[in-house]
C-alpha cells in the first residue's frame, strides 16, 4: 500500500488548493516502528508529511466526530463503514466530507509482531510485491510473510474496499468471500464452550485490564459525551480493578457497539496489554447478522437494528 | 560500597532463603509480556527479561488500594467507624530485578508523597519496608532515553543492591545497609575479585553508549511557563492525535495522581484509592459541571507541562521522567514525549517556532 502515497498526496493537495476541504485527515510517520500518528494537513507542506502503509491500523472516523469543518479523509473499507455509521447517527454530514477511498490490503498486528521478535523492534520494512515484512533490531533481522503478521480482523475482512467514497487512490482489491474465510470461527469456538470454560475464558481475557479505556477511546462508536463508567451521579460502576466492574465496562461497551461495530480492530490495536476485545464485539456482530441479517456501515440510508423497532423484529433473544 | 560475586548457580538457593524473611516480588512472564508479581513458593524471577510492560510502581503504590474500611452493621461496636484493614502488610519485602530507571522513579515521586506538611502513610510505609535489588540494563530498547533524563542503565542511586550480569555470575554492588542485610539473609557473601569495580564501570560505559535517543532539558527551567502554555505549534498536532486514554499515565513510573472512592459491598464500606489520569475529562470536572480542562488540548498540555515544566520549576530536581520509554512504545497514537520535550526545550517565543526532532 506504500505505492498509494503519491496519489494520496496529489488528491490531498488538489482538494486543499481548490478549497474543497479545510483539512485532510490521515497519518504522519511515527517515531516507533508499526505506529503512525493520526494527523491533519491544512497546507501542501503538511500534506508532504502524510504516509500510508500497513501500520495505519487505527480508525480515522474517530477524528471527525462532531466536526464542523469540511474534511478530506483517508478511508479503508472498515474506516469508510464507520464514516457511514457516523453519517447515519448524525455525527458528521456526508456533504462535509470528501472521502479518499483506500483499497486496503490489511494492517500489521503490532502486538503479534513484538511478541514474535526476539528483541525490541528498531525498524520495519515492507516489500509490497512479495508480501514480506522485515523486522530488525539489536542482533536480529527476520523476514516474515505479511499474512502471518496481519491483524486478525484484517485476515477475516469481507469489505476491504471502501463502501462509500468520492474517489479511490487505486483500483479496487479483490474481496474475500465467506466461502474462503469464516469471520465467526472464533466466536463459534467460544459459543461451544461449557459455561465454566466460558467463564474461565472471559476471566482470563480481562485479567490484565488496567482500565485505561484505550479500547473505548480509539473506537469511533464511543462518542458519548459522558461514558456510563465515568458518570458519578448516579455512579453505575466502581472504579477499582474489581473484576465485576471491569467486566461491566467491557460487556456494556460491547453491547453499545452492537450492530454498529465494523470490526476495524482499533480497540485491540490500542490496548496496551493486548486484550482481544474483539472476542466480545465479534459475538454481537454475529448475532446481528443472524437475527437481523445486518452488517454495520454498509449504507447511509438505514439506522442500525438495535436503534430501531420493527413489528417483525425477532424476539428469541429476550424470551 | 562493596562488590560481591553471586554465582548464578547460587542465585536460586539465595532467593529461596530470602523467603524466610522477605516477601518477594519480581519479573515474571504472564501471557506474552513481563509483569512484576509476588513470587510464589519455588517461583524464580525471570532475570532475562528486558523490562515490564507496565512500570513496577504498583509494587509500592497499587492501582487500587483499600485504605480504610468500616462495618455498616448497626449491631457492631465499630459501626461506621473507619479503620485500616487488618490485612495491610508492611513487613519487609524485596523487589528483585527492578531496572535502574524504575527505581529512580521512586525518588521523583517521593516529593509528592513525603513532604514536611503531608506524609502519605500508605506509600511511605510500603516504600520504606522495601529493599530494591536492581538489575543493571545491558540491552536498552530503541525507545529508552534514560541517560538524558537524569537516570541511566547503571544508575544505582535509588537501589539497595545493583546486580550486573556477567553471564555465569552477577557482580553485586552492595549500596545500602538494607542491601547488606538482604545479601546476608540470602547467604551471598563472596567478595568479588579485584578489578570488579573497573569491570562494572566498563559495562556501564558500554550500556550508556547503546542509548541512542535523548531529550534536551537544559532550557526548560528558563522558558517562560506562559509562553510554553500558549505555544500552539507544540500542542496542536499531539492534541489532535491523542485519544485521551490513560495508557501513558498508567504505564508511567512517575505518574502519581489518584482518586478516592467509597464503595459499599454488603454490610461493609471501603475507602479505595485508585490511580487516576489527567487525560480523563472527569479528572478535573467540578461538581458544578464546569471543567477547567475542558478540551483535549488542555489535557495533553497538562500532562507534558506537569512533567517537563511545573515539576522542573517546583522541585528543581530535573524532569518528572526517567526515560523508561513506556509511554513512547505503548501510546496507541504515537505521541512521543521525546519530541515534545525537545520542542518545549527549543521553543522560541519570538518566532513561535521550535525544533522538531524525529523522536
Amino acid at each position: 500500500m506504500e505505492s498509494y502515497i503519491d496519489k494520496i498526496k496529489e488528491i490531498s493537495k488538489r482538494l486543499l488548493e481548490e478549497g474543497k476541504v479545510d483539512m485532510v485527515v490521515g497519518y504522519r510517520r511515527g517515531s516507533v516502528p508499526t505506529m503512525h500518528q493520526p494527523f491533519f494537513a491544512r497546507s501542501k507542506a503538511e500534506v508532504d508529511e502524510l504516509v500510508w502503509d500497513s501500520n495505519c491500523g487505527l480508525n480515522l472516523a474517530n477524528y471527525i466526530t462532531d466536526s464542523q469543518e469540511n474534511i478530506g479523509i483517508l478511508a479503508t473499507g472498515c474506516n469508510s463503514r464507520n464514516i457511514a455509521v457516523h453519517i447515519v447517527e448524525g455525527k458528521v454530514k456526508r456533504e462535509q466530507l470528501h472521502i479518499i477511498g483506500i483499497p486496503c490490503k490489511g494492517m500489521i498486528d503490532r502486538h503479534k509482531l513484538s511478541a514474535m521478535a526476539p528483541a525490541p523492534i528498531a525498524s520495519i520494512e515492507e516489500d509490497e510485491e512479495k508480501g514480506k515484512v522485515t523486522i530488525s533490531g539489536e542482533g536480529f533481522s527476520d523476514t516474515l510473510n505479511k499474512t502471518e503478521v496481519m491483524q486478525e480482523n484484517c485476515t477475516l475482512c469481507l469489505h476491504r474496499n471502501p463502501v462509500i467514497y468520492d474517489e479511490l487512490v487505486a483500483q479496487e482489491v479483490a474481496e474475500q468471500s465467506k466461502d474462503e474465510v469464516d469471520p465467526h470461527a472464533r466466536v463459534k469456538e467460544i459459543e461451544a464452550m461449557s459455561p465454566e470454560d466460558k467463564w474461565a475464558h472471559f476471566d482470563d481475557l480481562l485479567s490484565d485490564c488496567i482500565r485505561c479505556y484505550a479500547c473505548r477511546n480509539a473506537c469511533p462508536l464511543c462518542y458519548c459525551p459522558l461514558c456510563f463508567v465515568d458518570e458519578s451521579h448516579p455512579q453505575w460502576v466502581g472504579k477499582s480493578l474489581d473484576p465485576t466492574d471491569v467486566r461491566t465496562f467491557h460487556f456494556l461497551r460491547a453491547y453499545h457497539c452492537a450492530g454498529r461495530c465494523t470490526d476495524c480492530g482499533a480497540c485491540v490495536r490500542s490496548c496496551p496489554v493486548g486484550i482481544n476485545v474483539r472476542d466480545f464485539t465479534k459475538k454481537l456482530e454475529k448475532d446481528c447478522m443472524e437475527l437481523f441479517g445486518w452488517e454495520a456501515g454498509l449504507t447511509t440510508e438505514q439506522r442500525p437494528p438495535l436503534d430501531t423497532y420493527k413489528p417483525d423484529d425477532p424476539e428469541e433473544f429476550i424470551k | 560500597m562493596r562488590v560481591i560475586r553471586i554465582d548464578k548457580s547460587d542465585w536460586d538457593a539465595g532467593v529461596e532463603k530470602l523467603r524466610d524473611t522477605y516477601r518477594l516480588i519480581g519479573p515474571v512472564k504472564e501471557k506474552f509480556y513481563h509483569t512484576f508479581a509476588a513470587l510464589e513458593a519455588g517461583q524464580i524471577p525471570d532475570m532475562e527479561y528486558v523490562n515490564s510492560r507496565i512500570s513496577p510502581k504498583y509494587a509500592i503504590y497499587p492501582q487500587s488500594e483499600i485504605i480504610l474500611s468500616c462495618s455498616l452493621n448497626e449491631d457492631d461496636e465499630d459501626y461506621k467507624i473507619y479503620h485500616e484493614p487488618e490485612d495491610k502488610n508492611y513487613e519487609q519485602k524485596a523487589v528483585l530485578g527492578i531496572r535502574p530507571c524504575d527505581a529512580d522513579s521512586f525518588e521523583l515521586v517521593r516529593v509528592n508523597f513525603d513532604t514536611e506538611e503531608y506524609k502519605d502513610p500508605y506509600w511511605l510505609r510500603a516504600y520504606e519496608s522495601t529493599t530494591f535489588v536492581g538489575l543493571a540494563c545491558d540491552s536498552p530498547c530503541p525507545t529508552c532515553f534514560c541517560t538524558s533524563a537524569g537516570s541511566g542503565p547503571y544508575s544505582d542511586k535509588n537501589l539497595d543492591i545493583m546486580l550486573v550480569d556477567k553471564q555465569d555470575h552477577y557482580l553485586a554492588e552492595i549500596i545500602t545497609e538494607k542491601g547488606e542485610k538482604l545479601a546476608k539473609a540470602a547467604g551471598w557473601q563472596t567478595e568479588a575479585e579485584e578489578g570488579a569495580t573497573d569491570a562494572i564501570d566498563k559495562s556501564r560505559a558500554d550500556a550508556e553508549s547503546k542509548i541512542k535517543s535523548s531529550v534536551g532539558t537544559e532550557n526548560l527551567a528558563k522558558q517562560s511557563l506562559l509562553d510554553l502554555y500558549e505555544a500552539t505549534v507544540i500542542w496542536e498536532k499531539p492534541a489532535f492525535a491523542c485519544i485521551n486514554c490513560g495508557t501513558c499515565t498508567y504505564a508511567c513510573p512517575t505518574c502519581w495522581c489518584f482518586d478516592i472512592q467509597d464503595e459499599v459491598h454488603g454490610k461493609e464500606s471501603f475507602r479505595i484509592r485508585n490511580w487516576d489520569s489527567c487525560m480523563y475529562p472527569i479528572f478535573t470536572t467540578h461538581a458544578s459541571g464546569h471543567n477547567p480542562r475542558g478540551t483535549k488540548l488542555d489535557r495533553v498540555r497538562q500532562r507534558f507541562m506537569h512533567k517537563l515544566k511545573y515539576y522542573v520549576d517546583k522541585y528543581e530536581n530535573g524532569i518528572q521522567c526517567t526515560g523508561c520509554g513506556r509511554c513512547v512504545s505503548l501510546c496507541p497514537v504515537n505521541i512521543d514525549i521525546r519530541g515534545i520535550c525537545n520542542m518545549m526545550n527549543s521553543y522560541d517565543p519570538e518566532s513561535c517556532t521550535c525544533e522538531v526532532t524525529a523522536s
